[in-house]
């Protein structure tokens, strides 16, 4: 009898060692993805913090790397990201509301549904060469910063649909249900009832699909096919070339000085990704506050 | 009398306002929704038509038999069989990483940590997949190549080892918040029963939590390894530009997503058999990224129906 409870008492130790290795190992697991972070970080910062000047950030590209800079590109990001924003919100934001609020349950709403989140994962260069054929080619918007944002939101569309039907679903039926009470109709109810309240869910929606959109250079190298651009774009017809093209087209060059430079572009990149993440943040917590007043 | 007529006709001028509203907005948003039905058709439509053109002038039996892809040096030839040797050799590399730590973030994550830990790794998560690929591919060319280099002295700058290793930490957060909702959407009451029978805290986790949440588990692996495939600055960035036949990772390849870059980034003629060859590379990149989302996303549904 005694033995047998040492043996039971040996086997819950070894049990417990057992258990202790692998928080161990999953300690270490979380350990190097934050290491990851860090030292990504840190590389970039390390390296580009001297290039980080007012010529990275007002000059245009040059073949000198100290006075070279992201100016076109800043502002092409700028442009493209304004009607992107324009073309994809209504379209999302509705594609969402029709999918939560309006669609009958039926196979070709659930085709729709199944059909949104593959679309979520196709490679984005597949988009690039979408745009390249159907925005460039077919509908001779040539390499257009219209074209560009076309292909842009095509690329988040899907995002976004995901993210507001997120937001719409969170919206308790109790308010649909009163608004209903009160004589309100579908639309009615939706308008202000559903949105309202699903509103700081949407606007985080938007902007994590935007800042996404910033950061591709997949399909905007398909559409712009990497150029010299010494402008601005002024109207939707020009040319143009974004931060994440300019900061790739420095890292392909075998110069130091221009690795230097690209690390101060992925700086300056990371900066404006990061406070539009921040606005995010702030803007949901300011209306989720007011919501539960 | 004519008070109360006009009164009524107000009334029911707003409410004629309102139905055609309701009308309009119904049309609306029922069109947006139709939209994604016609962006997965034009790409399909884009792809299959452009690549006719490739396939008359390469048989198919070519195209998937043939181990050599020179499409711009004569000889010309396109078998496809090294760009998808490099896509292949960058995502297995890429798996390793991110699928045991995936994993072991998202258990600790769900099964350990305390909330206010979780509430620190949840952001620092975020930012991680937040990174755009073109930093990402920065970091492995002048980081994590020179610190290869220390290991093995006679590898290449561009190499798949180095792309693939990055590409494992780019795609953890992707991995481990899949994996997580698959672990948090088991049931407590498993739990508490695996407790109660006197299992530890890792034994609970490893014989109970994770097999309840398998097909979970899978699919977050499907999709994240889909998305490792379609990736693509970061390999044209870090792993090559030399379409090769080879496993051996610290050679120079290149990747299927990466040839469709390289040759866009040539202003390739329009009509061109180069120009068409993207797209014939583009289609089976999409099919191939394509089943393994749908089938992720089948099994993710499945899984749902258990509980």
């Amino acid at each position: 009898m005694s033995i047998d409870f040492k043996l039971n008492q040996n086997n819950l130790s070894r049990r417990k060692f057992i258990g202790i290795i692998f928080l161990a190992f999953c300690l270490l697991g979380v350990l190097v993805a934050m290491m990851g972070l860090i030292s990504l970080l840190i590389q970039v910062i390390l390296q580009g913090y001297e290039w980080v000047t007012p010529n990275l950030i007002f000059n245009y590209p040059s073949r000198h790397p100290e006075q070279a800079g992201l100016w076109a590109a800043l502002i092409g990001t700028l442009y493209m990201m304004g009607l992107t924003a324009l073309i994809t919100v209504p379209t999302g934001v509705g594609a969402a509301i029709y999918l939560e609020e309006y669609a009958p349950k039926n196979w070709i709403t659930s085709f729709i549904e199944i059909n949104t989140s593959n679309l979520a994962g196709v490679p984005s260069i597949v988009y690039g060469l979408l745009g390249l054929s159907i925005f460039v080619y077919f509908l001779k918007l040539e390499r257009s910063i219209l074209a560009g944002s076309l292909t842009m939101s095509l690329l988040i569309l899907p995002v976004l649909i995901l993210a507001s039907r997120e937001a719409i679903k969170a919206v308790p039926r109790a308010h649909r249900e009163a608004a209903f009470a009160l004589g309100g109709d579908k639309w009615q109810v939706v308008k202000m009832a559903v949105l309202p309240n699903a509103f700081p869910g949407i606007l985080t929606g938007v902007i994590l699909a935007l800042s996404r959109a910033i950061g591709e250079a997949a399909p905007m190298v398909a559409i712009t096919a990497l150029v010299y651009i010494t402008f601005i774009p002024v109207t939707p017809m020009d040319r143009f070339t974004v931060m994440p093209i300019q900061i790739f087209n420095w890292v392909s060059r075998p110069q130091d000085d221009f690795r230097g430079l690209a690390a101060g572009g992925i700086i300056v990149l990371l900066i404006l990704l990061l406070s539009m993440n921040s606005v995010a943040v702030i803007l949901r917590n300011k209306f989720q506050k007011r919501s539960e007043e | 009398m004519n008070l109360n007529n006009s009164v009524f006709d107000a009334k029911r001028g707003h409410r004629l306002r309102t139905k055609i509203e309701g009308r309009v907005v119904y049309l609306f948003v029922g069109i947006c929704a139709f939209i994604t039905l016609v962006v997965t058709f034009a790409i399909i439509w884009n792809l299959v038509q452009q690549s006719i053109g490739f396939f008359t002038q390469v048989s198919i039996i070519e195209f998937f038999t043939e181990k050599r892809w020179s499409p711009i040096l004569i000889p010309k030839s396109f078998g496809i069989a090294p760009l998808v040797a490099g896509t292949f050799l960058v995502t297995v590399i890429s798996s390793f990483v991110a699928v045991p730590i995936g994993l072991a973030v998202a258990i600790f994550s769900a099964e350990y940590a305390p909330d206010t830990v979780r509430k620190i790794l949840r952001p620092i998560l975020e930012v991680l997949a937040g990174i755009p690929t073109v930093v990402y591919g920065y970091f492995a060319l002048t980081f994590v190549t020179p610190l290869l280099k220390i290991i093995f002295p006679e590898m290449i700058i561009f190499n798949a080892l180095s792309a693939g290793l990055v590409m494992g930490i780019m795609i953890i957060p992707f991995v481990s918040s899949l994996t997580e909702d698959a672990l948090i959407a088991v049931p407590n009451s498993l739990r508490q029963a695996s407790y109660a029978l006197g299992a530890t805290r890792f034994e609970t986790s490893i014989k109970v939590v994770v097999p309840a949440a398998l097909s979970g588990i899978v699919a977050a692996f499907v999709l994240g390894l889909s998305r490792a495939i379609g990736e693509t600055m970061l390999v044209t960035i870090a792993a090559g530009a030399t379409p090769k036949l080879t496993f051996n990772p610290i050679e120079s390849i290149q990747t299927m997503t990466a040839y469709i870059v390289q040759l866009a980034l040539g202003e390739a003629a329009n009509g061109s058999i180069e120009y068409q060859s993207i797209y014939a590379v583009a289609i089976l990149l999409f099919v191939m990224t394509f089943s393994m989302n749908t089938l992720g996303h089948w099994i993710v549904k499945r899984w749902r129906n258990v509980y």
